[in-house]
């Protein structure tokens, strides 16, 4: 019995400790199930299944996210399903495409949930994440006032229209704060081949909805992922005024997000078995369909994209990595 | 967002008040925990430097004053960037795990509210008239009876001290968003969020009129422990 509570007092210290005295504790506690399988017939099928759970349950995983998963409250509405499961707390603290691979990037994160490939791919490269696979898309959407001073309603290209404004030097907010959004819009200018500045373009620093109820009081433009936009639609004036490709519009606005594990072999502290755990969670065909299911103003938000008949291997990898290899 | 109301709290004119059951509760209480026990600790911390410095003479102690007055200005988000690099996986405290719980926004309050509750009393106790001192010196009162004496004779001073500590700790919200991660559970139960944190959070999701809500609820909250405060001085005058 003794040896029954130094195991659970193992559990607790675990988290302060590390991945390898928590896979350690996991030796000890096969050892004591061992032993008293072996020696004492009273070890009854409950106790040895609560010890089995005992490896995850009660643990904490560190999500780091951006604000468009998070405000958007899908999130919230789909954690629920993985902490009963395995009897865990999801702590999923929303700081922005940036933020989240640099808190990840010091080891203060287990897994990552973010849309922008170039920061993820670099992340990989760098060694810091590992076992990435294609979660979910939405996409952008150009949205502005309804008087359109610029005139892009309805414009094809998502360049084109950021030219356009460019001449017009019509207000634009950008988010200037290093999240997927900002990098998409930064993308966006580079391809256009403008250089945005001047007093009408302006950096907000903040997140999507801020931005977009900024930009609503100063009659700008922004791109927004349409997930927030739906969700703070009806509290602004703004109205989309260049489609993404969900609604026909150009594919460069495609908005997908990935999810990635903390490569334990860089921060030993990772928990980086709830962190797969949580991976193989959300890319089940459960976790995915709840992801379609989750609507707001009658609206789906995210597009599940884990589940394929078809290999897709460009997920595992950066992109463009298999043109250095012998494949095509 | 399910729509259950916090009827303790809510203002019958708020019809549609998006949050779900516990969850202002929940905020209340991890604001107040956290200011709490930051405040409780640079008290007993700050009263005792204060009262050193107070009573004696050592060569620095302007420069070591202009250090603790120039720490009443420190930015937030300064002490909460300091803070995030400690408590960091790759700090000097990373291996405690402190990113992104209570104890890490508790340290970082900490260095904000000792500051202001050290350079207010320690104006309380040299503001003590020495006529008191002398008076407790000459029946016979050891040091440590004349401290206490001194303290006594300053505790309106303190009490602001500690007052002005809890409302600047309370109040902030750029250290506890870096270091604390503003996170709740899933089910909506408040980890680290605070009442500023989740102003900020409204606010970002351009749900301007929740916010001003939470904005009341933490003024309210501030009142009400100052008039508890203060409360408490006064009978404490009664005796007197």
């Amino acid at each position: 019995m003794s040896e029954q509570r130094s195991t659970a007092d193992d559990t607790g210290r675990s988290r302060f400790s590390g991945a390898t005295s928590r896979r350690s504790f996991l030796k000890i506690g096969a050892v004591v199930g061992a032993t008293g399988v072996a020696g004492c017939s009273q070890v009854t099928g409950s106790e040895q299944s609560q010890q089995a759970q005992a490896g995850v349950s009660g643990e904490t995983l560190t999500l780091t996210t951006t604000t468009s998963t998070y405000d958007t409250g899908l999130l919230d509405a789909i954690h629920t399903d993985f902490e009963e499961m395995y009897g865990v707390t999801v702590d999923a603290v929303a700081q922005g495409t940036g933020a989240a691979l640099e808190s990840a990037r010091n080891g203060d994160s287990d897994v990552v949930m973010v849309h922008a490939r170039g920061l993820e791919d670099e992340f990989m490269r760098n060694g810091y994440g590992i076992n990435r696979r294609d979660l979910m898309f939405n996409d952008f959407v150009i949205v502005g006032p309804e008087s359109d001073p610029a005139g892009i309603q309805g414009m094809g290209s998502a360049t084109d229209a950021l030219t356009t404004i460019a001449e017009a030097e019509a207000a634009f907010d950008s988010r200037g704060d290093n999240s997927g959004t900002h990098t998409k819009e930064l993308n966006l200018w580079e391809a256009a081949g403008t250089e945005p500045g001047g007093d009408w373009y302006q950096e907000t620093g903040t997140g999507m909805g801020e931005a977009l109820n900024i930009a609503n009081q100063q009659g700008a433009y922004t791109l927004s992922d349409r997930g927030t936009f739906i969700s703070q639609r009806s509290e602004i004036d703004l109205t989309i005024l260049v489609q993404g490709p969900i609604e026909g519009g150009p594919e460069i606005l495609s908005n997908p997000y990935g999810i990635m594990a903390v490569n334990p072999g860089v921060h030993d502290n990772a928990n980086y078995d709830l962190a797969m755990a949580y991976i193989g969670w959300i890319t089940s065909p459960g976790a995915q369909n709840a992801i379609s299911e989750y609507t707001m103003n009658g609206e789906q938000l995210f597009f599940p994209e884990a589940i394929s008949e078809d290999p897709d291997f460009q997920q595992y990898v950066p992109e463009g990595w298999s043109s250095n290899s012998s494949d095509e | 967002m399910s729509v259950s109301l916090e009827p303790a709290l809510l203002s019958p004119a708020l019809v549609d008040f998006p949050f779900r059951e516990g969850y202002v509760r929940s905020i209340i209480y991890v604001s107040l925990y956290v200011s709490g026990i930051a405040v409780a600790l640079s008290t007993l911390f700050s009263i005792p430097v204060a009262v050193v410095m107070g009573f004696t003479d050592f060569p620095g102690k302007q420069f070591v004053k202009s250090v603790i007055n120039t720490g009443m200005g420190f930015p937030s988000v300064v002490v909460g960037l300091l803070v995030l690099f400690i408590v960091s996986n790759q700090g000097p405290l990373g291996s405690l795990e402190l990113i992104f719980t209570k104890e890490a926004m508790i340290i970082s309050q900490f260095v904000l509210a000792t500051p202001p509750i050290t350079a207010i009393s320690l104006a309380a106790i040299t503001g003590v008239s020495e006529n008191v001192r002398d008076a407790a010196r000459a029946l016979g009162g050891t040091r440590l009876d004349v401290a206490l004496v001194v303290i006594k004779e300053a505790r309106y001073g303190i009490a602001t001290a500690i007052l002005a500590g809890f409302g600047r700790a309370i109040s902030e919200v750029g250290s506890v968003l870096i270091v604390g991660g503003n996170i709740t559970s899933a089910s909506g139960i408040s980890q680290t969020r605070t009442l500023t944190t989740a102003i900020q959070l409204e606010a970002r999701q351009g749900q301007y009129d929740t916010a001003m809500v939470l904005g009341a609820v933490l003024l309210a909250l501030v009142l009400t422990v100052n008039a508890v405060v203060v409360r408490f001085g006064d009978e404490g005058s009664v005796n007197q």
